[in-house]
């Protein structure tokens, strides 16, 4: 078989929207039955943005519970997302008839660490962009051993790159638990993901980041980012997706659009190609469809107003250094990037703080300093520079210490007369 | 202290732990998306004073009632105290019906996400702190 020439569909829509000066938007999506989903979708069609569609899949799916997702419909329960693999290809296929096409790509959002049965739905139904990694949806998501997540994983990849139009794979690398996670180690892992999924073939791909607790901070993550991307995956078709602040999120309407909207500044600041945005409701519970179109109408307006804007100087606290060195020592650690990671893992050289996976050392950790930057407390076995410092800023941590970490932005938002920095 | 099968959330987990910690408990966390079967046989190697569970995704309601029933239906089981708490339905809202159900089906307390952390210590009989809201955490997060 001949190599896919080129993007695929999903990335062109990308690029293209990219050299029209436009933020794509994409919303978290998924509901139980094909009339809501597809009513969703249709939605997110029309808003006056460049969209991206998406099919959210439910927890059942998730962790491959196709037999609970199916009792759940056939009962006419509320399920959280869309089940793909209980309704199967044709339906799935049908649901997407005259929605998805070249104006309007469609990505399959999931969470799964073994996503085999998903995937094969997915491509059944012609569906040609998902996301996540072997990382990052096995040690967040599941307690599915990490190695076998890699051995899924590169299955999956290698079925997606059998296929003659080029399948779009994002790595969700760039969250990591959502917060407290130190910048450097999420734009590792995303590499490192985006290098897996090259090593199996893949060709376009996009690498994460998510909105974190300083939008300077930020600023220099994503641009380290890319750089990285340039770097290590620059002979593939990649571009960068930012996530709108995935913890806690803000409780009042203009807290949370507050939010949404330096996401969206942010992304337009430092080139990023690709929004996925959060919802004024976000904090109490799954949005709906209405809720969704005002998310990405708003996102989409706030990039517009800061794309005029002066591009803004790079500050460099070394988050470029850290990066580039946990991502090269973890390529000394195995044959291949799959091995690498299982080790690097084992060793405690990556490591989540906080992730209670039985694969996580869950020994490093991290803290919001007075500036508001998500810095290191104790980087543990992780190997960046200047690591044996940094330990030393480590504290016992309390349930109302990590409580405060964790609500920073929901008390800044929701609050943002109050204080400024709050601990 | 256990999720349910279909929910990876972590953060209410890891909070509860250093507040039980913090109020003289001594945790045994068994993690996320946490099978049936798991936090059975777990129950019954270590026999808990009690049983809480977090589970914010919205399943909470349909997950923790197939989860009761199991460990009521067991022999040994049958009496240990537990208690489930978190985000339970995806309607946001308290779901009078589906909340009496839990408890009709054996769970001795619930906690909606705005409950009171002293009431849920003072059910497990542990030392009450200041008010102060559960962890709040986001229901869908891929």
């Amino acid at each position: 078989m001949a190599p896919p020439t080129g993007p695929g569909r999903f990335t062109r829509f990308v690029r293209r929207a990219s050299s029209e000066g436009k933020l794509v938007v994409q919303p978290r999506m998924g509901f139980g039955t094909v009339e809501q989903m597809r009513a969703g979708l249709d939605a997110v069609r029309t808003v006056d943005a460049a969209t991206v569609g998406t099919i959210t899949v439910d927890s059942y799916t998730r962790v491959n519970d196709h037999a609970s997702a199916l009792l759940a419909l056939e009962k006419g329960a509320d399920l959280n997302g869309f089940p793909l693999v209980a309704h199967g290809a044709a339906v799935t296929r049908e649901l997407l008839a005259g929605i998805a096409g070249d104006d309007f790509p469609v990505q399959v959002r999931h969470g799964s660490a073994l996503p085999g049965a998903l995937f094969e739905g997915l491509v059944a139904a012609g569906i040609d962009a998902t996301e996540g990694g072997p990382v990052s949806y096995c040690l967040p998501y599941s307690r599915v051993p990490l190695a076998q997540a890699v051995d899924a994983w590169a299955e999956c990849c290698e079925m997606l790159a059998g296929i003659s139009e080029p399948v779009h794979l994002e790595s969700f690398g760039g969250c990591m638990l959502g917060q407290l996670c130190p910048p450097s180690l999420l734009i590792s892992l995303s590499i490192l993901e985006g290098l897996f999924f090259r090593e199996h073939g893949l060709r376009d791909i996009s690498v994460s980041y998510a909105q974190q607790t300083n939008q300077q901070q930020d600023i220099e993550a994503i641009h380290a980012l890319r750089g990285l991307a340039k770097e290590w995956l620059g002979d593939t078709d990649w571009h960068a997706v930012l996530y709108t602040y995935m913890g806690v999120y803000p409780r009042t309407r203009q807290g949370a659009y507050g939010l949404l909207e330096e996401s969206a500044r942010l992304a337009a600041r430092s080139g990023t190609e690709r929004l996925i945005v959060k919802t004024a409701v976000e904090a109490s519970r799954i949005p709906s469809i209405t809720e969704n179109v005002d998310a990405l109408e708003r996102a989409a307006r706030a990039a517009e107003r800061e794309a005029v804007a002066e591009p803004a100087g790079i500050p460099d606290s070394g988050i470029y250094e850290e990066a580039q060195a946990i991502i090269t020592h973890t390529l000394t650690l195995g044959s291949d990037v799959g091995k690498a990671l299982v080790r690097a893992f084992a060793l405690g050289h990556l490591d989540i703080p906080f992730c209670l996976h039985q694969d996580n050392a869950n020994r490093c950790r991290a803290r919001i300093d007075d500036r508001g930057r998500l810095t290191w407390a104790d980087p543990a076995g992780v190997p960046i520079p200047r690591a044996r410092d940094l330990a030393r800023n480590r504290q016992r941590l309390t349930a109302r210490g990590l409580i405060d970490m964790l609500s920073y932005n929901e008390r800044r938002y929701d609050h943002p007369s109050r204080t400024s920095h709050p601990r | 202290m256990t999720s349910v099968s279909s929910d990876s959330h972590m953060w209410n987990l890891v909070f509860l732990q250093l507040l039980l910690e913090e109020n003289g408990g001594n945790v045994i966390n068994l993690g996320a998306c946490t099978p049936d079967e798991l936090v059975m046989s777990e129950c019954l190697r270590i026999r808990p004073d009690a049983l809480v569970i977090s589970t914010v995704n919205g399943h909470g309601h349909i997950d923790g009632l197939r989860l009761i029933r199991k460990i009521r239906g067991h022999s040994v089981l049958a009496s240990m105290k537990v208690v489930i708490g978190g985000k339970l339905g995806v309607h946001g809202s308290r779901q009078a019906g589906s909340r009496a159900e839990l408890v009709a089906n054996g769970l001795d307390a619930v906690f909606e996400a705005d409950a009171d952390l002293g009431r849920f210590l003072d059910c497990l009989g542990l030392g009450t702190p200041a008010p102060q809201r559960v962890a709040p955490t986001e229901i869908r997060s891929t």
